[in-house]
């Protein structure tokens, strides 16, 4: 079966690419239980890069774990970080030799260290506008898409399926009940 | 809908669609006036607004650059953004969150209740209190606020029934489920609220009240508007005698386009009212329209704000639900004692998952950032709102580094904070924190200030014209045929989220055009 192509980040949509060759494949497995698995053709996903090498991308998915540690966050997710920074590398010059330079500055056994080394790294170029732009996209992206939806217990937009009014807006049952005076009615 | 020509000077003129502009829009049509409302923005509806987060920040969002300086939080955490309001037909009321508490007395009279405050600019307002009231009952009819003229609150929330609990334990009395502009029951010809928590995208059930489709509607039926949406206005222009004749502006292509006007109302928000009058300076006017004072842009307000998070054993779903259905407003008082002049609201709170790092977390990444968002079911939070101090040095000038598409200097803001400020919000995220602890949290974090959505101040209403840019009914002191129609008139902020009071006054300040038009005098 044919690798799913993940939807693209946002931001990297419609940009003018500036290198038009692929440079590396991004590829992973969804996790069974990842709400994107039922809607792709595959489990096995990819993502196609256009300015950044194997090597690039292998750090710079590194530093995005370090940056935003979540144990159990399909890989799909941090792909999209990737994708997005491949994006905006692609798109112009001025975006891609800072980030390849700030790449290549980590070192090619960043992606090899253990955490607490990766993050002593990381702490030495905290200032730098290359962290500091990788930690904002990071930001930007790791938690926009469905895949972190799902994870993070986020469900989205309810007004196609009524709002949550009568899906959970007030479940909660370890506390005490509001009186009416203080609150008011359901409406009928 | 109706379209009037540019050299018509019968018309008058709103610029800003917004609480302020859309609702002297429906004032004055259907008082038969004709009316040329400018919107630098597009048209939405309920149907186009979009439910996802980052989308609808952009459809939604005034874009355009600012510069800033000083030492409040956004200079650093969020230095191209520091004000978050809307760029659309309906203005911020499309993505305010509809809080409608009233101003309260001693609010108002800020100077004479606080006393001489070293190094700021307080003032009591040129209003009596018992009028302002009076105008707050017919704008809480107008927008069907909860817990008003027999409107139901809101129900209780999971985020409010941790704040509920918590206030109550820590001996809070006046904890409910707020003062809403979103209908608790179908009227007004809107829908009611069904808990989608999206309120900051554009609410799709029209529950939430917005200029959009409640008085621009009304204003376009009576045939007497014509709005000209992405048209933005550069400069308003007067004649010898210094009354306003009319307004340039930039058209939807691009072209410079006049319009003539009988009379001028600027609802720009309190950013771009101010600037747009630095801009519209003249051989009469150097230092900007109306500004012989030098006030035009001083006194800049925002509110101190901040978020706090509790974070509990168990899941909340703080999304789940109006966002701001809940308050504590046991500290909106003037009370010496806690070390600071002025009070504060706790409003309950929510953010998308997308949006909550992006403003609602403090500066951090690695284990402990991960540790916050991995709890993001377990998180409640709220927002404090609380009564900034009014500096004349906190303002709104013109940019000497960036320009707008036009080429026209941007909005800078410039943004101290008063030890009173810093000592009010330290109370307020103890108090904030406190109340979690109450409820059982487990952790409780705080925020940096996220950008300001309140702007206030900034054409403050005086009696006499040396302290002020206009006089208690928001006429220009300098121009007798300009009006400011939005939160620029407050002369101070009060810890109030401004909308009612802006639509409030604005009211007032339609009822007063009226009796003015007819004694001869505009």
């Amino acid at each position: 079966m044919p690798a799913a192509k993940l939807p693209e980040a946002a931001g990297t949509i419609g940009r003018r690419q500036f290198v038009q060759g692929v440079t590396a494949v991004l590829t992973g497995v969804l996790g069974a239980l990842n709400p994107l698995a039922s809607l792709l053709p595959s489990r096995a996903w990819a993502v196609d890069l256009h300015a950044l090498s194997a090597d690039h991308s292998a750090t710079l998915l590194a530093m995005i774990h370090t940056i935003a540690p979540h144990d159990g966050l399909d890989e799909a997710a941090y792909a999209l970080v990737v994708s997005a920074l491949d994006g905006d590398a692609a798109a112009s010059e001025e975006n891609r030799t800072p980030l390849l330079a700030g790449v290549t500055g980590l070192g090619a056994d960043f992606a090899h260290d253990i955490e607490s080394v990766r993050v002593q790294k990381l702490q030495a170029i905290e200032p730098s506008p290359f962290f500091q732009s990788v930690r904002l996209k990071t930001l930007m992206v790791l938690y926009s898409n469905p895949i972190a939806w799902a994870h993070f217990g986020y469900e989205g937009e309810a007004f196609s399926k009524g709002g949550y009014l009568l899906r959970g807006f007030n479940d909660l049952k370890w506390l005490p009940e509001v009186p009416t005076a203080a609150s008011g009615p359901m409406p009928v | 809908m109706s379209k009037f020509g540019l050299d018509d000077s019968d018309v008058v003129v709103i610029i800003g669609s917004g609480a302020g502009g859309g609702t002297m829009a429906h004032e004055l049509t259907r008082r038969s006036l004709k009316v040329v409302m400018f919107e630098a923005g597009r048209r939405q509806t309920p149907a186009s607004f979009s439910q996802n987060p980052g989308e609808a920040f952009g459809q939604l969002t005034w874009l355009e650059p600012r510069s800033q300086s000083g030492t409040w939080d956004p200079v650093k955490t969020s230095p191209t953004l520091p004000a978050w309001h809307c760029r659309t037909v309906g203005g911020t009321t499309v993505h305010w969150t509809a809080a409608t508490p009233r101003l309260r007395r001693y609010e108002i009279q800020a100077r004479t209740t606080y006393g001489d405050v070293p190094g700021t600019s307080l003032a009591d307002w040129p209003i009596e209190y018992e009028e302002l009231k009076r105008w707050y009952l017919v704008a809480e009819k107008r927008m069907c606020v909860t817990r008003r003229n027999g409107n139901p609150g809101m129900p209780a929330s999971n985020n409010f029934k941790i704040m509920y609990n918590g206030a109550r334990r820590l001996g809070y009395k006046r904890v409910h489920t707020n003062y809403l502009a979103i209908n608790s029951r179908a009227q007004d010809g809107r829908g009611l609220c069904i808990q989608q928590g999206f309120c900051v995208q554009g609410c799709k059930t029209a529950a939430k009240w917005s200029t959009l489709y409640t008085e621009i509607p009304r204003a376009e039926a009576t045939g007497n508007l014509d709005l000209r949406t992405e048209c933005f206005v550069t400069r308003i222009e007067h004649d010898a005698s210094g009354r306003a004749t009319g307004v340039v502006y930039r058209d939807a292509d691009g072209h410079e386009q006049r319009q003539k006007a009988r009379f001028i109302c600027v609802a720009g928000n309190a950013i771009e009212t101010a600037r747009l009058l630095l801009l519209s300076e003249s051989a009469r006017f150097p230092h900007g329209l109306a500004n012989s004072s030098d006030q035009v842009g001083r006194n800049y307000c925002h509110h101190l704000t901040g978020f706090i998070w509790g974070v509990f054993d168990q899941p909340v779903h703080a999304y789940r639900g109006a966002v701001l259905a809940g308050v504590v407003e046991d500290e909106n008082i003037h009370d010496p004692r806690r070390g600071f002049v002025g009070g504060y609201h706790l409003e309950l709170v929510s953010l998308d998952l997308p949006t909550l790092p992006l403003v609602g977390l403090r500066y951090g990444w690695g284990r402990e950032f991960a540790a916050t968002m991995d709890n993001y079911r377990n998180l409640a939070g709220m927002l404090i709102n609380g009564e900034d101090m009014p500096r004349p040095g906190n303002r709104i000038s013109l940019s000497t580094t960036l320009k707008d598409a036009n080429g026209l200097a941007v909005a800078h803001i410039n943004c101290e904070e008063h030890a009173n400020d810093i000592a009010l919000r330290s109370h307020a995220q103890r108090q904030g924190q406190k109340i979690y602890e109450a409820a059982g949290a487990k952790r409780t974090l705080t925020s940096a200030t996220p950008p300001a959505t309140h702007q206030m101040g900034t054409a403050r209403m005086s009696k006499d014209p040396e302290h002020g840019v206009t006089t208690p009914y928001g006429r220009a002191h300098d121009v007798p045929n300009l009006f400011i129609s939005d939160g620029s008139v407050q002369t101070t902020a009060g810890a109030a989220n401004p909308t009612l009071t802006i639509v409030a006054l604005v009211l007032r300040q339609a009822d007063y055009i009226s009796r003015e038009i007819s004694a001869g005098r505009i």
